[in-house]
């Protein structure tokens, strides 16, 4: 295959990895945008395949990779989607690594001369760099999703700091783009031990990017390194010379900032404070109040009550509905509402769950048709003329705190719950939400607090509703 | 003015007008799809695997080739995990859709989309109702 010919397969495989993305746009069209994707991929790596004098180590590896994708993509829970994913950007950040190295190793393969010139040795330095800082940041990140704090405490889903970090972190980022300059400056045949030692600054500086950062900013961590996989993709793309490499990079390195910024704004906090990090520290405490405020709580029967005659209810589910698993109980108890006439909708704050769009995959596999499910910015407007809301297991992105001036929270965008003429709060315990403050919302004459595990409480409320 | 363009001016060209596109293309994402955006554009970055399959088709076996290998394994695990993690996802929201868009085509199945991955997947069976 000629070089022009495999430039243009490349060039229909770039056009049909933007028309995947563009399928996204809407839930009927996505599945055809996923299919474009694959074939997309197919033709990159046939094409490759086809211009390689060597097929059988790379056929066998792909055999082995691709068996172990299939099954994780087939084994995967929905609530541990967030996990799979900040495994899987790992992988290709190490990825990114090895190619840099194999690149070094061997510049003929690639059609690069020997000793690598120094604009090539430049962009190498690049894609190693950002692939070692995915494959660490990434292993911490899946280390706190998962719950690995009791295996080692940079796995722990509080933010760990110590005195003089950002020194350290700065530090360290010099010296790495010191490293940098030594391997691009370095004379042929001695690039390795530059090129080493910027792997591993890196992959250091991977880590503690990411220990500082709180358990509940994790939707934007997992934003941000999926938006660094991608530009250690398009950094490799430069190294070979590789249209195909440089846009498919670019579009996931722009979706991932994109996806951070929504994260960011959606919480009302800078990019930059997300990443310097710390914020979660006082998550879990119980909110200092002086003053005992006397608060409403009802049972399940109560509940199922006040909504079985209501006429309309908005359901706002938060992380505490993802971690007690009850979305299928969720389903199960607006079926029986709807039954008897009620109107059911689901309120989706931007960062409810643990990822970008968590929420609404864990309704949609509870098969909750996704015209019911309704985005912030398009459901505020109706919480002032519905019966009950209906909050399971959210706190600060219904706290009512956010449109007072001095709050912590004030000028995040949250879900009107307070507006409607009846609020329900499921929690599993007065403790503060992840900024630590006190909510009005729990105290006021119209809310009536159910205390218990989400599932729990909602299978209740479904069992009296029966 | 003469010569050539060095292509490292034509790779910058291309990558600032790939993050114009991008950035476009996912401002219109809906963002009730912001997680199979994220685990389909996990499988696009495994693009990265063109480099690994030239790192591993190199003639004799060695440092190169080993290394190429392992990272054709890497991302070939993105590659398939990826697409077919988004496809799970994207059929739980197809299944509840099924009384909305009645009238709407279905996608036909039998398309170019050929790929391994899906070739063991039985179809789903026609919509239930």
């Amino acid at each position: 295959m000629s070089p022009n010919q495999s430039a243009i397969l490349y060039l229909a495989a770039s056009v049909l990895f933007i028309l995947s993305l563009k399928g996204l746009s809407h839930p009927l069209s996505a599945r055809r945008g996923n299919y474009f994707g694959m074939v997309g991929m197919a033709i990159a790596i046939v094409t490759t395949l086809a211009m390689t004098r060597r097929v059988d180590v790379a056929l066998g590896m792909m055999a082995v990779g691709g068996l172990i994708g299939i099954f994780a993509a087939k084994r995967v829970q929905m609530t541990s989607m967030p996990e799979l994913v900040a495994a899987m950007h790992s992988l290709v950040g190490l990825a990114a690594v090895l190619i840099a190295a194999a690149i070094l190793h061997d510049p003929q393969a690639f059609g690069i001369d020997d000793p690598v010139p120094v604009g090539n040795r430049v962009e190498l330095f690049i894609g190693a760099f950002v692939g070692a800082i995915t494959f660490s940041g990434s292993v911490i990140a899946f280390g706190k999703l998962a719950g690995l704090g009791r295996y080692g405490r940079v796995f722990s889903s509080a933010p760990v700091t110590f005195a003089g970090q950002h020194f350290v972190n700065l530090a360290l980022a010099l010296g790495m783009f010191g490293c940098g300059i030594a391997f691009v400056a370095a004379p042929a045949g001695a690039q390795w031990a530059s090129f080493l030692e910027t792997i591993g600054i890196a992959l250091l500086l991977g880590v503690l990017i990411i220990i500082p950062i709180g358990g509940a900013d994790m939707p934007v961590v997992i934003s941000m390194l999926n938006s660094y996989s991608g530009w250690a993709a398009a950094g490799i793309g430069f190294s070979l010379d590789n249209s195909m490499l440089i846009i498919a990079g670019s579009l996931v390195g722009s979706s991932g900032a994109i996806l951070s910024y929504i994260m960011c704004r959606a919480m009302n906090r800078s990019f930059f404070s997300v990443v310097l990090g710390g914020f979660g520290a006082g998550e879990g405490t119980v909110a200092d109040s002086s003053v005992q405020k006397a608060v409403r709580s009802g049972s399940a029967d109560d509940v199922a009550f006040l909504l079985g005659n209501a006429e309309s209810v908005i359901i706002v589910p938060g992380y505490g509905l993802a971690v007690g698993r009850a979305q299928h109980a969720v389903k199960e108890m607006a079926g029986k509402l709807k039954a008897r006439g009620v109107s059911v909708r689901y309120a989706i704050h931007p960062v409810a769950g643990r990822m970008p769009g968590h929420m609404n995959v864990l309704l949609a596999e509870a098969e909750v048709p996704y015209d019911q499910v309704v985005e912030m910015d398009d459901i505020n407007s109706d919480f002032s003329s519905t019966d009950v809301a209906f909050v399971l297991g959210a706190n600060d992105v219904v706290n009512p705190l956010a449109s007072q001036p001095g709050s912590p929270i004030y000028g995040m965008p949250i879900l009107e719950a307070h507006k409607s003429r009846t609020v329900v709060v499921n929690k599993r315990s007065m403790a503060a939400g992840y900024a630590g403050i006190d909510n009005p919302l729990f105290y006021m004459d119209r809310t009536m607090m159910v205390f218990g595990d989400a599932k729990k409480v909602v299978e209740d409320i479904v069992k009296a509703l029966d | 003015m003469t010569g050539s363009v060095d292509p490292i001016v034509i790779n910058i060209t291309i990558f600032v007008l790939a993050i114009f596109v991008g950035y476009h293309v996912v401002w219109n994402v809906t963002p009730a799809l912001h997680t199979p955006l994220m685990s389909v554009t996990n499988a696009i970055s495994s693009v990265v695997m063109v480099g690994a399959i030239l790192a591993a088709g190199s003639d004799t076996i060695g440092y190169g080739s080993i290394l190429g290998g392992i990272a054709v394994a890497l991302v070939a695990t993105n590659t398939f995990g990826g697409f077919m993690v988004t496809h799970r996802m994207l059929e739980m929201f197809k299944k509840k859709d099924r009384s909305a868009d009645r009238n709407v085509g279905r996608v036909p199945r039998s398309g170019p989309a050929g790929r391994s991955e899906d070739a063991g997947r039985v179809p789903p069976s026609g919509p239930a109702e």
